[in-house]
């Protein structure tokens, strides 16, 4: 078992045929994620890497009634229509990977995702990955193997970076979720932090946040409040951002006084959740708490 | 992407709130006929992004209009926290009793707009609402439903102003939320409101911050950010300068700030945070280390790169074609693993350019060469 995605998942790509879209249908296939179908309006009828591409949502799905997730590729001006027309459709995943769409787009997009109880995962997002089993997104397959740990991230490559090390030191994860670097995202943290205490495959939850916002900080109240049943062990970046400045990710700054990576650490360890001074630490943090817990 | 007082002012007209009569101005005989035909007492005000310009002396009033020349020259001209100021807003000086504050935010905690409004306004908000949360009323908006009359409602059962000054509030919100949806705010600002000795509500400055997504997408116009970083946008990088001496370059917003991080934890000054972004190409690289070769703070180059749909190859091409135009200029400390790793070390060490795989590694090299 993993959460939210596995074996079981039956992926449609939005956008399939552009340059992103079709060269991670590619990967994502090499990986073995079954990918059943793809949508851009105006090219139904073609194949891209063998996989059929339709017109619009609605007919991918009625062809292939089993597809119960979609990746999105559509650039932004077009990404929250293809999200609308996948929660019509009736499609209870989506992982907008689009970098890009005005965060008053996303918000009333998510609103009304929630609403319908489809599950959104970004956008600006690398996606989700169950290694060996399925991987929904753009992340190289390469660095993860399969284990106990699990990753709940607002960034990329950083997150390629500590799965690597998790990897090289033996130690496997359940369940990768880039929860996305915008301000406003379709899932937080503490929804993932949900299912990770539910799942029986992972022991271990590692975080990596960064500045703006208080996702962190609203964390460290979860965990304490509901004495989360798992050790955690987080790494925050951005200590040395300068505040107002936006750092890359739309959501990555520091304002009206909120989000620095030095109280969001501060409120983490006195939740008591073990927190990386590097990002070269945290495998060896990952380590320790295992252990701790056969103990 | 935070406008300039001007232009926000120019948004609040354009939407129909109240603000004083003005102009804008850049040299100091354009001040005078402008405070002409205001007539004074005026305010003069430094366009500069940077806060704490009326402490730095960048606003002030003046009363006779033979003076108007002197006090713009002496604003024009001024550093405020190291940005010059270009322009003056030269404002008809507004009689009022009481300063108001008012705005709408993106609330990213809960996913809705929210409006704050306060009768305790011309103070700094993130003061105020240490200092007197009481005095800060907020309404959500839900995005899917918008603005109503109930949420004005209920700010103004907590401000409580007379009737006639609650007919304008509920006006100038309106207008503002507009403002705020039709420019993609992620915060649409008025502190002060100004309600002047004869009654009406007057918006005495504007603070506009624009999403940059949002900007881009519909292509929005305005003066925005000055100097190096808009050139940097210019050249379709994310770049942020620091004052330190070591340009930081990655591929990826997170991995830029924890190598910005570890540079720093080991004793070095990070000089710039420069995000490469996803699947950059040898021209992409090239250019971003041409762009930090030219910035004469950065003493020595630290790329870090972890190829997913990057490619290291052609991360390699790009850094050789900028070793080949720079060569020993600057200092360069590279690591580069992922996607076509392989292929990537081979192309740098033809040129006998080193390369680190491990990040500590070569982030200790990095602080080492320039301490």
């Amino acid at each position: 078992m993993a959460i939210l995605v596995d074996r079981n998942t039956r992926v449609l790509v939005q956008g399939i045929t552009g340059r992103q879209g079709s060269f991670h249908t590619e990967q994502m296939l090499r990986y073995g994620t079954r990918v059943v179908a793809g949508v851009t309006p105006g090219k139904g009828g073609s194949e891209v890497h063998g996989v059929p591409v339709y017109d619009s949502v609605e007919e991918a799905v009625r062809r292939h009634p089993e597809i119960n997730a979609s990746i999105i590729f559509v650039p932004a001006a077009g990404a929250v229509d293809a999200c609308y027309e996948a929660i019509e459709a009736g499609i209870g995943l989506l992982v907008p990977i689009t970098e890009g769409i005005p965060t008053h787009w996303t918000m009333q997009l998510v609103r009304y995702a929630s609403l319908r109880g489809v599950r959104i995962i970004g956008p600006n997002t690398p996606g989700v990955i169950s290694p060996g089993e399925c991987k929904l997104g753009i992340m190289p397959g390469s660095v993860f193997t399969r284990g106990p740990v699990g990753i709940i991230s607002r960034s990329g490559t950083l997150t390629y970076e500590i799965a690597q090390n998790l990897t090289e030191k033996g130690i496997g994860q359940s369940t990768c979720v880039g929860i996305g670097g915008d301000a406003i995202v379709g899932t937080g943290f503490i929804e993932i932090l949900e299912l990770m205490a539910r799942d029986p495959d992972t022991r271990c939850v590692v975080l990596i946040g960064e500045i703006g916002g208080d996702a962190e900080e609203r964390v460290a109240e979860y965990v304490v409040r509901e004495n989360y049943p798992k050790p955690l062990v987080a790494y925050v970046a951005g200590r040395t951002a300068p505040p107002g400045k936006r750092m890359g990710h739309a959501g990555a700054i520091i304002s009206l006084g909120v989000g620095d990576a030095l109280t969001k650490m501060r409120r983490l360890r006195e939740a008591g959740v073990r927190v990386a001074e590097t990002p070269g630490e945290v495998a060896a943090l990952v380590e320790e708490a295992l252990r701790a817990r056969q103990r | 992407m935070r406008l300039i007082e001007y232009e926000g002012l120019r948004l609040f007209t354009e939407a129909g709130i109240p603000t004083p009569r003005y102009s804008v101005v850049d040299d100091p005989n354009q001040a005078v006929r402008a405070a002409e035909q205001i007539s004074p007492p005026v305010v003069l005000k430094a366009q500069v992004l940077v806060g704490g310009r009326g402490k730095a002396g960048g606003v002030r009033v003046v009363e006779a209009l033979q003076d108007v020349g002197k006090v713009a020259g002496e604003i024009l001209g001024m550093e405020i926290r190291g940005e010059r100021v270009k322009r003056l807003v030269v404002a008809e000086a507004v009689r009022h009793s009481e300063e108001l504050y008012l705005s709408i935010i993106v609330d990213r905690t809960s996913n809705r707009h929210l409006i704050l409004a306060s009768r305790m306004g011309g103070v700094d908000v993130e003061e105020l609402s240490k200092s007197h949360p009481e005095a800060l009323v907020r309404a959500p908006i839900d995005p899917l439903i918008g603005l109503h009359d109930w949420q004005i409602r209920m700010l103004l059962a907590h401000l409580k102003l007379s009737s006639e000054t609650a007919k304008q509030f509920q006006d100038i919100v309106k207008k503002l939320y507009s403002v705020y949806r039709q420019y993609y705010c992620d915060l649409a600002e008025i502190n002060p409101l100004a309600l002047t000795d004869d009654g009406r509500l007057v918006a005495l400055d504007a603070k506009i911050i624009l999403d940059d997504n949002a900007a881009r997408l519909h292509g929005f116009k305005f003066a925005g950010e000055a100097g190096v970083e808009s050139e940097a946008v210019r050249l379709g990088l994310n770049y942020v300068e620091l004052d330190g001496d070591i340009g930081i370059i990655c591929n990826g917003a997170g991995l830029t700030m924890a190598t910005m991080d570890l540079v720093y934890t080991l004793g070095g000054r990070p000089g710039c945070f420069l995000d490469l972004g996803g699947g950059a190409s040898a021209e992409r690289v090239y250019t971003a280390l041409k762009f930090l070769f030219n910035r004469p703070h950065v003493k020595l180059v630290f790329l870090n790169v972890l190829g997913g749909i990057t490619r290291c190859d052609e991360v390699a091409d790009g850094i050789v074609r900028a070793y080949d135009e720079f060569g020993g200029s600057k200092k360069i400390v590279v690591r580069l693993v992922g996607t076509r790793e392989e292929e990537g070390r081979r192309i740098l060490a033809s040129r006998n350019i080193g390369y680190f795989t491990r990040m500590m590694e070569a982030a200790e090299a990095a602080v080492k060469q320039t301490s």
